[in-house]
């Protein structure tokens, strides 16, 4: 490669990359405005609330996928670990909020940590292994709420973490924004983060540099799980119920999330601002839909949505895949 | 990295190794002689058959599926292409009555429809992974999430009856007693075998999963045999779509295909084909597909619900990945 030429390539594909990746924040700013504009009530404080009470349960998933494919792995058990997360916590809740919190998060760090193990120790590739657990998960969850749902008790305040608010400000979003928060710092301003990076990047290279790439992966893996089970806790609160056979298909739309975020899914790369921004974005095709149809001009069902999403998915993936190639020629 | 597709492997015969090359046929066996001995009426035609017909649809699409893995890559989409070319079928077949008031030509339009849909979506999915060099993943993702939204918004969600003698024999029918979908399984497993072992395109599938890169330099037609295996795909999903409204004497978009890709992944690597590709094995993934069925039938049979069953499927696919791993490392 021609040295002097090559500052000037990598700037080059840095801009590339970084439109690559705030895209995304553009194209929602686009959205957020053609519906304020087009709908009265699109920012009244009840829709952008309970949009974000709602949405807070797919952005704790996503936020724990970033940091496995930041890594080059994937958790396909996500939804199935929410689905027992929400059981258990539910069955834990009438000994208090704390409890049910608890309950929920460790059964999910107790799953993340089989998967570490599965795919560290053991050897499996993640799609293999994480799609083993997503069974097992979801077999358990079946069984412990022997096929049917489990009530979450009222008494104790557990639902507060669902249902409850803080200043006005739904508490599953706070929770949420919270975890973002500290992921954005551990990614972007840690030890941990640029190694979960490293790996991705190149994992024989960072093992060969002395960093910990194998506690890594545990790590990335025992976080995803015990983000799906909060993500659990917050679906028993919200809904009142432990629902065993809920987040089908959770796994999926995070994967989007993080790619329509504009990380790509071989690793090396994670944005956690923009991976938020793309669990909005999904989020707001499935609101805006509603408003309208509200207006009447339209009617789409809401099984539109997951095409409008797929579409979506596939604009962006191809937008992405003409910008990285076009920051690197050598590789077209 | 040595390509395993193009070097013969020595044959060392030990019993570790027979073990990790013939382990799911071992369990296949384990498990008819458990069942022939605990069942009650396992060996009776009658569940030999309810078995046979529930395998079929998994093992159609789990023999595509082979094909696509061995490349290096995955389909997700196969479930979403099975409730489009479901969904299509009867729509089909009553357009066609309405406009030519001939049921045979409107079953064959609405088995030759769906299925030339289905292939040529799963084309689409090959033509998006070789034109703009998306994962295999996220390429085929999108039909997942849009596949089944695309089969709902059709059906408007109902479910629609289609009880057409003719059109029910894909899945009801029976030849010399075996039921036809058992048969066509069967042939999908045989020419899967064949293609792979012995066509051209079979040697050329073993080098891009083993070595993308150097099979393009030494002159296999990547993107038109990467084209092709997700093609097939589409055309097995498309088939096993009607043999399940066939089945079922209607078309539920919102089931049809419903956990279908991991079905078929699971068989997939339980067979003992490779995930990053360049080894597979399509009678393996038969086995595959023949042991998960089997293992459900046995716990459902013996009284163990569901669920737990999904638990024992979990631990079975993780066991055999890593038992086939230890061969390698």
């Amino acid at each position: 490669m021609n040295l002097l030429n090559a500052p000037t390539l990598a700037q080059r594909e840095r801009g590339l990359l970084l439109l690559g990746r705030y895209g995304v924040v553009l194209g929602l700013g686009a959205l957020i405005l053609f519906g304020a504009l087009r709908y009265e009530r699109f920012l009244s404080p009840f829709n952008v609330l309970s949009f974000l009470g709602y949405n807070s349960m797919f952005a704790l998933v996503s936020l724990g996928m970033l940091f496995v494919i930041a890594t080059g792995g994937i958790d396909l058990s996500v939804g199935a670990v929410a689905a027992l997360g929400s059981v258990v916590s539910a069955l834990a809740s009438p000994s208090g909020e704390a409890w049910g919190l608890a309950a929920g998060v460790g059964t999910g760090l107790a799953v993340g940590l089989v998967n570490g193990f599965a795919v560290v120790r053991l050897g499996i590739a993640p799609f293999i292994a994480t799609l083993a657990t997503m069974l097992g998960a979801r077999g358990v969850a079946l069984l412990a709420a022997g096929n049917g749902t489990v009530s979450a008790s009222y008494d104790s305040g557990f639902t507060d973490l669902g249902q409850g608010d803080v200043a006005g400000f739904p508490v599953p979003a706070l929770v949420a924004l919270a975890c973002f928060a500290i992921g954005w710092v551990a990614l972007e301003r840690t030890a941990f983060g640029r190694t979960v990076l490293a790996v991705g990047g190149n994992e024989e290279a960072t093992r060969l540099m002395g960093l910990p790439a194998d506690g890594t992966k545990w790590a990335v893996y025992a976080v995803s799980g015990a983000l799906a089970g909060l993500a659990g806790v917050v679906l028993a609160a919200q809904f009142g119920a432990g629902q065993p056979i809920e987040g089908q298909g959770w796994e999926l739309f995070a994967i989007s999330a993080v790619v329509v975020g504009g990380t790509p899914l071989n690793g090396g790369n994670g944005s956690v601002v923009t991976t938020l921004a793309g669990v909005i974005l999904l989020g707001l095709i499935f609101n805006i839909l509603n408003f309208e149809n509200g207006l009447g001009t339209v009617s789409l069902s809401a099984y539109w949505q997951s095409v409008i999403r797929g579409a979506f998915l596939l604009l962006v993936v191809v937008a992405q895949a003409k910008l990285v190639a076009r920051g690197s020629p050598e590789r077209a | 990295m040595t390509d395993r597709a193009l070097v013969p492997r020595p044959r060392r015969l030990s019993a570790g190794l027979a073990l990790r090359r013939n382990g799911a046929v071992l369990a296949l066996a384990v498990l008819l002689a458990f069942n022939a001995a605990v069942t009650p009426y396992f060996l009776s035609p009658g569940t030999l058959n309810i078995n046979l017909t529930q395998v079929a649809p998994i093992g159609i699409v789990a023999v595509a599926m082979t094909l696509v893995i061995a490349t290096g890559g995955i389909d997700l989409s196969v479930g979403s292409l099975m409730a489009i070319a479901g969904a299509l079928a009867p729509i089909v077949y009553a357009a066609a009555l309405a406009r030519f008031g001939s049921a045979g030509l409107g079953v064959a339009l609405s088995i030759a429809l769906p299925v030339l849909a289905a292939i040529a979506l799963g084309w689409l999915n090959g033509a998006v992974i070789t034109r703009y060099r998306i994962q295999p993943i996220v390429a085929t993702l999108v039909l997942y999430i849009a596949g089944r939204g695309i089969a709902q918004v059709m059906t408007n969600g109902n479910v629609q009856s289609f009880a057409q003698p003719a059109f029910g024999f894909l899945g009801l029918g029976r030849i010399l007693g075996v039921p036809f979908q058992a048969l066509l399984m069967v042939a999908a497993v045989a020419a899967g075998a064949f293609a792979l072992k012995r066509s051209l395109v079979g040697r050329q599938i073993l080098a891009i999963g083993g070595n993308e890169r150097a099979a393009r330099l030494s002159g296999v037609p990547v993107v038109r045999v990467k084209r092709l295996v997700y093609a097939l795909s589409g055309l097995a999903s498309g088939v096993a779509g009607l043999i399940t409204v066939a089945i079922n004497s209607s078309s539920d978009a919102n089931l049809v295909g419903s956990g279908m890709e991991l079905d078929a992944i699971a068989a997939v690597a339980v067979g003992g084909t490779l995930l990053a590709g360049g080894r597979a094995t399509v009678v393996g993934t038969l086995v595959g597909a023949l042991i998960i069925q089997l293992v459900r039938t046995t716990l459902i049979a013996n009284g163990v619900p569901d669920a737990a069953a999904l638990v024992v499927k979990a631990a079975l696919i993780l066991g055999a990945v890593w038992i086939q791993r230890q061969g390698r490392s």
